[in-house]
C-alpha cells in the first residue's frame, strides 16, 4: 500500500500565509497540495490517502465547543442500472430497473468524533454530508414508487462492498488547530476527479469549509489497455487474438522441445 | 483481482483439460462467475482464452495430418453466422439486463444435460467392463436421412460424400454456444461429427479444434468490438496457468482408467451444475444489483 500525502501547511508555513479572505471566517482550513493524483497502476492493489491540514485564526480559539473536522472524499458520479431480482417460475431473474442517474462511485466521510455530535441534522441537510444525504439527494426517478428502495440499495451494496463509508472518530485533531487523517480507498477505483471536502464544525454547526480535488487516473499499461479497448476495439481485439495464438504457438513448441529431449 | 487466484484457477482447470482431454471452457467460465467475474466479461475473455489453448492442441494434430480442413472450413460457415447470431442475442438481452441469467441458464441445462449423459454412460461401461472384460461399443450411424439431403461435397481427409447442410447447421449450433456460453463447443461438436456426420474419429478432435479456433476468434472481435468485455490481462493470465496445468494434467491422465476418469468429470460437471442451478433457485441475499449503463 503506498502512502500519499495530500501535504499540509505545517504549523511554520502557517506564519507566512498572506491574509487572503479570513476576513470571511473567523476559522479557516489551510491545506496545500503536494500531491493530488492517485494513479492506478496495472498492479494498483488500493491506496491510503494521508490529509492532514491546520486552522488558521487571528482570534483566541473559542472556549465554548470543542473545534470538530469532517473530511468527505467523494468520487465521480455515473449514472447507475439498479436492477431488482424477484421470484418467477421458480428462479430468481431481474424484473425491474431503475435508472439513479448520479451516485458517487466512491464516498468516504471521516470525523473526528461520532457523526452525530460533529454535526446537526440541519447542517447535514444543509451540506450533505453523511452518506444517505449524499446520495439520496441526488437520486434520480424518485418519482418511481419505491424508487427509495433502489436507491437504498445502491448504499447498501457500496457500504458493502467498501466504496461508501462512514469512518467516526478517524480524524485527530491536536491542540483544536492541527488535524490529519487516512482514508482509504478500495483496488477497484473509477478514474476521475474526486471531490474532496473539509469542514470545521463547532456545537454541530459549520464554521468553515474549504474544497479541493484529488486527481484519480489510470496510468501506464493500464491506462494504455483501457484507451485502446475503447478507442480501438478493433485493434484491441486483434492484439487479444495475436497474445492468445502467440501463446498457445509458444506452449506447443516449449513442450514438444521437452518432450524431445 | 488477485493474481495468483486467477494463475492457479488457471492451473487447475488446465490440470483438469489436460487430464480428460476437454477444452476446459464450461468449467472455468463458471468458475469466474464464482469469484465474482461478471458473466459478460467471463464469457468473452474465455473466448480469447480458448483460442490460445486450441491453437496450440491443433498444431500437434497438423503435424499428424488429422485434421480435415475441407470440413473444418464448411463448419465455419455455420460457425460464424452462428457466433454472429449469439452476440446480437447476448447484447440485445445485456440490454434488457437478463444476459447473467440466459448464460447461467444455458450452463445448466448444457452442464446438466452432459454431466448427466456421461455419468449413465461411464457407469455403463465400468459395469460392463466389470462383466465381460472391456467390449468396445457398437459404433451406430444413422447415415439414412444425411444422404438424402442436396449440396453434397466430397471430404477426402475424412473419406465422406455428404451434403454441406448438416456441417452447417453443426457450425451454427456451436457458433452461438460459443457466444453465448464462451465455450469451444467441443463437446457438443465431437460427439455431432461422429455420429450425425460420420467423421472417422482420428480426425474428429484435430478438425473440431481448428474449427473453435476461428468461431471462438470471431466471438472474441465481436464481444470486443460491441461489448469492450475482452480483458486482455485477465485472459494472460488464465492462459498462462492453463497451458502449464495442462501439460500436468496429460501426466496424471496416464495413469488413471478412461472410466474413472470420465466418472470423475461427470461428478465435477454435476456439481458445477448444481451451484449454478442452486443460485438461480435460492432466494439471493441481495435481490438488488448494480450495473453501469454503459455511458463512460
Amino acid at each position: 500500500m503506498r502512502k500519499l500525502l495530500l501535504s499540509a501547511a505545517t504549523a511554520a508555513a502557517l506564519a507566512l500565509l498572506p491574509h487572503s479572505a479570513a476576513q470571511a471566517a473567523k476559522e479557516e482550513v489551510v491545506l496545500g497540495l503536494s500531491q493530488d493524483r492517485v494513479a492506478i497502476t496495472a498492479t494498483f492493489d488500493g491506496s491510503e490517502i494521508l490529509i492532514f491540514g491546520a486552522v488558521k485564526r487571528e482570534t483566541p480559539i473559542p472556549s465554548d465547543e470543542p473545534l470538530q473536522v469532517i473530511v468527505t472524499v467523494s468520487g465521480p458520479a455515473p449514472s447507475v442500472m439498479v436492477r431488482r431480482k424477484e421470484k418467477k417460475l421458480g428462479i430468481w431473474v431481474n424484473v425491474d430497473s431503475v435508472l439513479v442517474d448520479s451516485a458517487p462511485a466512491f464516498y468516504a466521510v471521516a470525523t473526528s468524533a461520532p457523526f452525530d455530535t460533529v454535526l446537526t441534522d440541519t447542517e447535514d441537510l444543509r451540506y450533505r454530508v453523511s452518506i444517505e444525504r449524499a446520495i439520496r439527494s441526488v437520486g434520480a426517478a424518485m418519482h418511481i414508487r419505491g424508487a427509495q428502495d433502489f436507491a437504498d440499495a445502491v448504499v447498501r451494496i457500496r457500504e458493502k462492498d467498501g466504496f461508501y463509508s462512514l469512518r467516526e472518530d478517524t480524524v485527530a485533531v491536536d491542540e483544536q488547530t492541527l488535524f490529519r487523517t487516512a482514508i482509504k480507498m478500495p483496488a477497484d477505483l473509477t478514474e476521475g476527479d474526486y471531490q474532496t471536502r473539509i469542514f470545521l464544525t463547532r456545537g454541530g454547526e459549520v464554521v468553515s469549509q474549504y474544497e479541493t480535488t484529488i486527481d484519480v487516473r489510470k496510468v501506464g499499461l493500464e491506462r494504455f489497455l483501457f484507451a485502446l479497448s475503447r478507442e480501438q476495439p478493433f485493434l484491441y481485439g486483434l492484439m487479444s487474438l495475436a497474445i492468445a495464438i502467440a501463446a498457445g504457438w509458444g506452449a506447443s513448441a516449449a513442450f514438444s522441445l521437452l518432450r524431445n529431449r | 483481482m488477485n493474481a495468483f487466484l486467477l494463475l492457479g484457477l488457471g492451473g487447475m482447470v488446465g490440470v483438469l483439460s489436460g487430464m480428460f482431454g476437454v477444452g476446459g471452457g464450461f468449467l472455468m467460465t463458471p468458475l469466474l462467475f464464482f469469484i465474482g467475474i461478471p458473466p459478460a466479461v467471463a464469457v468473452a475473455t474465455e473466448a480469447n482464452q480458448i483460442v490460445a489453448s486450441s491453437f496450440s492442441g491443433v498444431l500437434a494434430h497438423f503435424r499428424r495430418r488429422t485434421v480435415d480442413i475441407k470440413m473444418g472450413m464448411v463448419l465455419q460457415v455455420g460457425g460464424l453466422i452462428g457466433a454472429a447470431l449469439g452476440v446480437v442475442v447476448f447484447n440485445h438481452l445485456k440490454a434488457l439486463g437478463q444476459v447473467d441469467l440466459l448464460v447461467k441458464l444455458c450452463y445448466v441445462v448444457f452442464l446438466g444435460v452432459v454431466g448427466g449423459l456421461m455419468f449413465i454412460e461411464s457407469l455403463n461401461a465400468i459395469r460392463k467392463s466389470k462383466k465381460t472384460g472391456g467390449a468396445a461399443p457398437a459404433a451406430h450411424r444413422q447415415r439414412g436421412w444425411i444422404h438424402a439431403l442436396p449440396f453434397k461435397m466430397r471430404f477426402r481427409t475424412s473419406g465422406l460424400y455428404i451434403s454441406v447442410i448438416p456441417p452447417i447447421l453443426v457450425g451454427v449450433c456451436v457458433g452461438i454456444l460459443a457466444a453465448i456460453m464462451g465455450v469451444g463447443g467441443g463437446f457438443i461438436m465431437v460427439p455431432a461429427m461422429i455420429y450425425i456426420l460420420g467423421m472417422p474419429t482420428k480426425v474428429v478432435v484435430g478438425t473440431s479444434l481448428f474449427q473453435i479456433i476461428l468461431v471462438t476468434g470471431f466471438t472474441t472481435m465481436l464481444h470486443a468490438t460491441t461489448n469492450y468485455t475482452v480483458d486482455i490481462v485477465l485472459a494472460v493470465l488464465l492462459l498462462i496457468g492453463g497451458v502449464i496445468g495442462a501439460q500436468i494434467g496429460t501426466r496424471i491422465g496416464v495413469y488413471m482408467k478412461a472410466e474413472q476418469l470420465r466418472i470423475l468429470l461427470a461428478l465435477m460437471v454435476i456439481a458445477v451444475c448444481a451451484k449454478l442451478g442452486l443460485d438461480l433457485l435460492l432466494q439471493p441475499a441481495e435481490l438488488f444489483s448494480l450495473g453501469d449503463t454503459g455511458g463512460h
